[in-house]
C-alpha cells in the first residue's frame, strides 16, 4: 500500500472521490512531512498551514455535495513569483523579504478556481536569476536525491518538495531552462508551455519575452493536470495567447506511433559525458520500440543561444527590475541622506551579487554607443535561431536533447564562477528564444543523481508533448522512484 | 573586452546600483567574463535579418477605456517603506536637477 | 533692438497634450483630476511586481484624430518602447513611451502670421504615459509623491524647428490648443498640466545656414509664460554670443516670479535613456478600416469653420476667425446667431459686449453668466425696436449681474424704447421750447445744431426714444 504522496494527481482525485481518504486527511499528511522533512530541504519559504486547512474543508464540503472542482483537494505549492493576495511573496529577494502582495496573480486565481489547496510558496533563485537556487536570500535548497548537492534552478524549490512528496505538484517558471533543468536535477517531469500560454499577471518579471509560467510534477500525466488548471487567455496579460486550451489530460492517452523525432547534431556533437548520452540512446531506443521515427536534424544557430540569451535576458531584467527603489515597497536602507542615496543603498542592499551582475550586464548592453552591437545584434541572431526551428520542424513533430550538461552539481561547486553555472541552461535556452513549448522527464541515474531528457515542439503542441512523456513513462520506470528521506 | 572604472561607474549609477570600490576588480572580471560569452553574437552573419524582439508574432489587444479599478489606496500602501497622509516619502527631491 | 534685428531665432516646442480618456493608458485607474493622492492609483500605475499593461483602445483613436487634423501619417505597426530612468514619481523606473514609429508621424499645420499664413512643420506625436506627482511643501526634509497622474495618457507633440519668434512659438501652441478642443481629445487646461509645453530655442546670424547651440526649457504652462521664456531666452542667448561666449546646451527652468530661465544642475553623469521595445506590449496595428472610420467621426476644424462662417454668415475673415478658435465660444456664437436670426449682430455682440465682461472676470465661454439663448433673446429685441442698441448694453449689464431675462428687465426698468409718433412730437416740442436760442441759431442756418436736439430729445427721453422716428419728425419739425 502505498503512502499517499505516493499517489498521482489521478489517484488522488479517484480516492477522494471514493472517500479512501479526505483532502484534510490529505492536506495533513503533506503538512506533516513538510514539518518533518523541509528544514533540512528548505524548499519552502513560507508554508501557509492554516488557509491550507481551510481550503482542504472546503473542498471536503464540496464532495460530500457531490459537485468537486477538477483540482478539488490536491495540495500543490507556489513558486514564490506568484504574487498571492495576503501572503509572502519575496521572489527569494531581500528586496522583497517583507512583501506581503496586495493582488493574487492570474495563476494564483485559476487554481484557486480550480479548487486545489495551497501548501505554501517555495524558495527560489532571487528572481529567477540562477541554475542552482544559491542565489535566494532565504538560502540554498537542497537536492532530495542528496543533500550536498544543488536542486537545479531557478525552481528549485519547487522541484525539490515535489521531488521529496511534500506538494503533488508545483508551479514554475523558466526563463531559460529555470523549470526543466531542475526537473532534470530532481528526476521530475517539468513542462514549459508555449510563451503566452499561461498568464504573466502577478509573476514577478525577470524577462518578460523569455518568461513563462509552467508546472514540475512526478509524471507527464499530473503535468497534464495542473498544465490544464492553469493554461488559458488572460485578458490582463497582452502577450497572452487568445487560443483554446486542448484537453491534455484526455489527449494524453494517443499513441505516439509515427511521430518523428529529430535529434539535433549540433548537441551531440558537444562532448558530452558517457552517462549522458548512455541514456539518451536507452531513452531512444524506448521511443524506436513505441513505433517513432528518430532523425537528425540542423539547428546551425544553436551555439548562439547561450550569447544571446545573455544579452537579452539582462536587457530585460535591468529595467523589470528599477521598480525596486524603496520607495513604494519593498526593501528600503536606513537613513538616506538624499534621494540618489536612497536609491543607489536601497538597491546595493537589497539584490543579490548575480542579479546585480545581470542588471549591469543589461544596462551596458542598451545604453548608449553599446545598443546596437550587442541588444540589437543579439534580437537580429534570435531571429536565425527561431528561423532554425522552424526549418527542422517542417521534417519532425518533436526535437530530443539531454535536458542538463550533467547530472546535479555540488553546493558551492559553481557559484564563484558565473559563465560556469550559465551552461546549465545551454540546451534550455533555444526554446525559450523561439517561444515553443518544451518537456523535461527523468530518463536514468548516475551516482544515484537523476538524468533528464528533453523534448521540444512547434507552437502550442504540448499535447504532443505530453503524450510522448507518458507514452515513454508507460514503458519506463525512471520517474517512479522516490528518494529516501 | 576590458572596461575601465569609469564606464564601471557610469552603468552602476545608471542602474542606481552602489558598489564598493573593493569589489570592482572582481566584478569588473566578472563582467568581463560574461561579456566575453556574449561576443559570439559578432561572428554571425545578420545582414537583412530583421530583429526579433517577442517570440509572439501578433499584434496588440485593445482594452475598452472603462474605469475597472477603485480606490484601494490602504492595501496597496501597506508595504511602502514610508508614506504618510497617503503620499508616498522620499528625500526631499531638488527639482533643479536635470 | 538694433542688435537684435542680426539675429535670427529658431524656435521648436514639444507639446505634452493629456488626453481625455476616462481611464488610464494602460490600466482601468480613473483619469479625474484632484482626486485625494493615491486613490486613483492602481497596482499597474504603482507598478506593483508581477503587473502588465493594457492598451486602452480610445488612446489609439484620439492619436490618429490628431494625426489626421493635422495632416500626418499614421504609422501601423507603431511601437511602444521603455525610457528608462530613475525618478520617484515614475513608479517602473521606466517610462512606456514610443521611439521608433511613433503613432503620428510627418504632418504640419498653418498658423497666422504677420505676412499670411505659415506652414510648421509637425515631426511627430507619441504615445506615453505621464508620471505621478511630486509635492514638496507639506514635509521637511521629504517630498511627497502621488501617483494619481501616473499612468494618463499623453501625447507629446513635436515641431519642426520652424518657429522664428515667441509670437508665431504662441500662435503655433494656440493652434495646437484649438485642435485638440475641437477634436475633444483634451481639455488643453494649461493651468491643471492637461497641457505643458518644452521650448528649444537657438538663435543664430541672420544668412547663417547652420543652427546655433540651443537650450531646451522645461515645462512651460501657459501661453504668457511661453511668450516670456522665449523672449527672456532669445535676450540672454544674444547677449552671450554678442559678448563673444558660446552657449551652453542645457536644460533650463523658467521661473516665472522673476520671468528668467536658469540652468537645471547637471549631473555627473550624463542621461542615457536605454529605450528598447517594450516586451510586454505587441505592435499595434492600426488598419484602413479603423482609421476610416475615425475619418468619418471628425468634427469640422477651425479653418473650414471659419470658411463657412465666411460664406455663410456673411463675416468678415478677421471675424470668423476669431470667433472659431475656441471650439465652445464657435458654439456659442452659432447658438446666438440662429436665435437672433441676424448673424453680423450676433457676432459683434459676442466678439464685443460679450467678450469684454467675459475678459473682465476672467472667465471662460463655458462659465458665461448669460447663455446664448438669452442673449438672442436681447438681440432680437434690437431687431424689433422694442430697444436700441445702447439701451440693449444696459439690458445686457443687467443681465449679468442678476441673470434676469431681457424681457423683465426691459419692462420693471421701463426701457421699452418709445416709438409713439405722437408721444415723440411732444417730447421733441418739449426739447424745442427749452431751448430757445438754439432754435433761433438753427433757423439762422447753423445746421450743426441739428444734433444737439437730437441729444436733448434722447436725454429727455432717457434714451427711450426710437433713434430713426426722431430724426424723421425733428426733421419736419425744424422745416415748419
Amino acid at each position: 500500500m502505498p503512502e499517499l504522496y505516493q499517489l498521482t494527481i489521478k489517484e488522488k482525485l479517484e480516492g477522494l472521490k471514493n472517500s479512501s481518504f479526505s483532502s484534510l486527511e490529505l492536506t495533513e499528511s503533506y503538512l506533516e512531512r513538510i514539518k518533518r522533512i523541509d528544514p533540512e530541504l528548505n524548499s519552502y519559504i513560507t508554508v501557509i498551514e492554516e488557509e491550507a486547512r481551510v481550503k482542504a474543508k472546503e473542498s471536503d464540503q464540496r464532495y460530500q455535495a457531490g459537485s468537486p472542482l477538477p483540482l478539488d483537494g490536491i495540495p500543490i505549492a507556489h513558486k514564490d513569483i506568484f504574487c498571492t493576495e495576503g501572503v509572502l511573496t519575496s521572489c527569494g529577494s531581500k528586496m522583497l523579504a517583507n512583501f506581503i502582495s496586495p493582488y493574487s496573480s492570474t495563476v494564483v486565481k485559476k487554481y484557486e478556481e480550480s479548487g486545489s489547496v495551497v501548501l505554501g510558496k517555495t524558495n527560489m533563485d532571487e528572481f529567477a536569476m540562477g541554475s542552482s537556487n544559491e542565489t535566494s536570500y532565504f538560502g540554498p535548497v537542497k537536492n532530495p536525491w542528496n543533500n550536498k548537492c544543488v536542486p537545479g534552478g531557478s525552481s528549485g524549490g519547487s522541484a525539490a518538495c515535489v521531488s521529496a512528496g511534500l506538494a503533488a505538484g508545483a508551479t514554475a517558471t523558466d526563463t531559460g531552462g529555470s523549470i526543466r533543468q531542475p526537473a532534470a536535477l530532481c528526476g521530475l517531469t517539468g513542462i514549459k508551455p508555449t510563451y503566452g500560454r499561461v498568464s504573466r499577471y502577478g509573476m514577478v518579471a525577470f524577462a518578460s519575452s523569455l518568461d513563462q509560467g509552467g508546472v514540475l510534477t512526478k509524471t507527464a500525466e499530473d503535468a497534464a493536470y495542473l498544465l490544464k488548471a492553469m493554461s488559458g487567455h488572460d485578458p490582463k496579460d497582452s502577450t497572452s495567447l487568445n487560443v483554446e486550451v486542448p484537453d491534455y489530460i484526455n489527449e494524453i492517452n494517443q499513441d505516439i506511433k509515427g511521430l518523428r523525432i529529430g535529434l539535433p547534431k549540433e548537441f551531440f556533437s558537444m562532448n558530452l559525458p558517457q552517462h549522458v548520452e548512455k541514456s539518451i540512446s536507452d531513452a531512444l531506443k524506448v521511443f524506436e520500440k513505441l513505433g517513432t521515427k528518430i532523425k537528425e536534424v540542423e539547428l546551425p544557430h544553436l551555439d548562439l543561444s547561450l550569447p544571446v540569451y545573455y544579452v537579452i535576458a539582462p536587457a530585460e531584467c535591468s529595467a523589470n527590475l528599477s521598480r525596486y527603489d524603496g520607495v513604494k515597497f519593498g526593501y528600503r536602507c536606513e537613513n538616506p541622506k538624499d534621494l540618489d542615496d536612497l536609491y543607489m543603498r536601497t538597491r546595493e542592499e537589497g539584490f543579490g551579487p548575480e542579479v546585480k551582475r545581470r542588471v549591469l550586464i543589461g544596462t551596458y548592453a542598451l545604453s548608449a554607443g553599446y545598443y546596437d552591437a550587442y541588444y540589437l545584434k543579439a534580437l537580429k541572431c534570435r531571429r536565425l535561431i527561431a528561423g532554425d526551428f522552424d526549418n527542422a520542424f517542417k521534417s519532425v513533430d518533436l526535437i530530443l536533447s539531454p535536458t542538463a550538461p550533467d547530472i546535479s552539481f555540488a553546493l558551492g561547486e559553481k557559484s564563484s564562477n558565473p559563465v560556469e553555472m550559465y551552461k546549465q541552461d545551454i540546451f534550455t535556452i533555444p526554446a525559450n528564444l523561439a517561444g515553443l513549448p518544451a518537456i523535461s522527464i527523468p530518463c536514468g541515474k548516475h551516482k544515484g543523481l537523476p538524468l533528464g531528457l528533453q523534448l521540444m515542439s512547434k507552437s502550442l503542441e504540448e499535447s504532443k508533448l505530453l503524450r510522448t512523456a507518458h507514452h515513454f513513462q508507460l514503458n519506463s520506470d525512471w520517474h517512479k522512484s522516490w528518494p529516501s528521506l | 573586452m576590458l572596461i575601465k572604472d569609469r564606464d564601471l561607474e557610469q552603468i552602476a549609477y545608471l542602474a542606481r546600483i552602489n558598489i564598493d570600490k573593493d569589489y570592482f576588480p572582481s566584478l569588473k572580471q566578472e563582467l568581463e567574463s560574461i561579456l566575453d560569452l556574449v561576443k559570439k553574437i559578432n561572428s554571425a552573419d545578420t545582414e537583412s535579418v530583421k530583429p526579433m524582439f517577442h517570440p509572439l508574432d501578433l499584434f496588440q489587444p485593445l482594452r475598452k477605456d472603462e474605469v475597472t479599478e477603485k480606490d484601494e489606496r490602504e492595501k496597496l500602501q501597506k508595504n511602502a517603506p514610508l508614506s504618510q497622509a497617503g503620499l508616498f516619502l522620499v528625500p526631499k527631491v531638488i527639482e533643479d536637477q536635470g | 533692438m538694433n542688435a537684435m534685428s542680426e539675429w535670427e531665432t529658431v524656435i521648436g516646442l514639444e507639446v505634452h497634450v493629456q488626453l481625455a480618456t476616462k481611464s488610464k493608458l494602460f490600466s482601468g485607474a480613473s483619469t479625474l483630476f484632484g482626486s485625494a493622492p493615491n486613490t486613483q492609483a492602481c497596482n499597474i500605475d504603482m507598478g506593483m511586481p508581477g503587473v502588465l499593461p493594457v492598451l486602452n483602445e480610445e488612446v489609439l483613436k484620439m492619436a490618429v484624430k490628431f494625426g489626421l487634423a493635422i495632416n500626418a501619417s499614421i504609422n501601423s505597426p507603431t511601437q511602444f518602447s521603455r525610457k528608462n530612468y530613475f525618478y520617484p514619481d515614475l513608479p517602473k523606473g521606466y517610462q512606456i513611451s514610443q521611439l521608433d514609429n511613433p503613432i503620428v508621424e510627418a504632418g504640419f499645420l498653418e498658423i497666422i502670421v504677420k505676412e499670411g499664413k505659415k506652414k510648421i512643420g509637425i515631426t511627430r506625436a507619441h504615445l506615453e504615459e505621464d508620471a505621478g506627482k511630486s509635492l514638496h511643501e507639506d514635509f521637511k526634509h521629504l517630498t511627497g509623491i502621488d501617483l494619481n497622474r501616473a499612468g494618463t495618457p499623453l501625447l507629446e507633440v513635436v515641431s519642426e524647428p520652424d518657429l522664428n519668434s515667441a509670437e508665431e512659438a504662441v500662435a503655433y501652441l494656440k493652434r495646437i490648443h484649438s485642435i485638440i478642443r475641437y477634436l475633444e481629445i483634451s481639455d488643453g487646461n494649461m493651468a491643471e498640466g492637461s497641457m505643458r509645453c518644452d521650448v528649444n530655442v537657438s538663435v543664430r546670424k541672420k544668412g547663417n545656414k547652420e543652427l546655433g547651440t540651443r537650450t531646451e526649457t522645461k515645462n512651460v504652462n501657459s501661453f504668457k509664460f511661453v511668450e516670456r521664456a522665449i523672449q527672456y531666452e532669445i535676450k540672454r542667448q544674444v547677449s552671450v554670443l554678442e559678448a563673444g561666449e558660446n552657449v551652453v546646451q542645457e536644460t533650463r527652468l523658467y521661473d516665472s516670479q522673476s520671468n528668467e530661465t536658469r540652468p537645471m544642475r547637471s549631473k555627473e553623469f550624463a542621461n542615457d535613456y536605454r529605450y528598447f521595445p517594450e516586451p510586454d506590449l505587441l505592435p499595434v496595428l492600426i488598419d484602413d478600416e479603423f482609421i476610416n472610420s475615425l475619418k468619418d467621426q471628425m468634427p469640422e476644424l477651425s479653418e473650414s469653420k471659419t470658411k463657412r462662417f465666411v460664406k455663410d454668415y456673411q463675416l468678415t475673415e478677421y471675424d470668423a476667425n476669431v470667433l472659431t478658435v475656441d471650439l465652445n465660444f464657435a458654439n456659442f456664437f452659432e447658438e446666438v446667431a440662429a436665435k437672433s436670426k441676424n448673424p453680423k449682430l450676433a457676432a459683434n455682440w459676442v466678439m464685443g459686449e460679450l467678450s469684454a465682461f467675459l475678459n473682465q472676470e476672467n472667465l471662460t465661454i463655458q462659465e458665461t453668466k448669460v447663455d446664448s439663448k438669452k442673449l438672442g433673446n436681447l438681440l432680437n429685441r434690437i431687431e424689433d425696436s422694442t430697444i436700441s442698441g445702447k439701451i440693449a448694453k444696459e439690458v445686457f449689464e443687467e443681465m449679468w449681474n442678476t441673470g434676469s431675462s431681457p424681457e423683465k428687465i426691459i419692462e420693471t426698468k421701463g426701457l421699452k424704447q418709445v416709438t409713439d409718433s405722437v408721444e415723440i412730437r411732444e417730447i421733441i416740442n418739449q426739447a424745442l421750447d427749452q431751448n430757445p436760442t438754439q432754435l433761433e441759431q438753427y433757423k439762422d442756418g447753423k445746421d450743426k445744431l441739428f444734433g444737439f436736439f437730437v441729444g436733448q430729445v434722447m436725454k429727455i427721453s432717457k434714451g427711450k426714444a426710437n433713434p430713426e422716428q426722431v430724426n424723421k419728425i425733428l426733421k419736419e419739425k425744424l422745416e415748419e
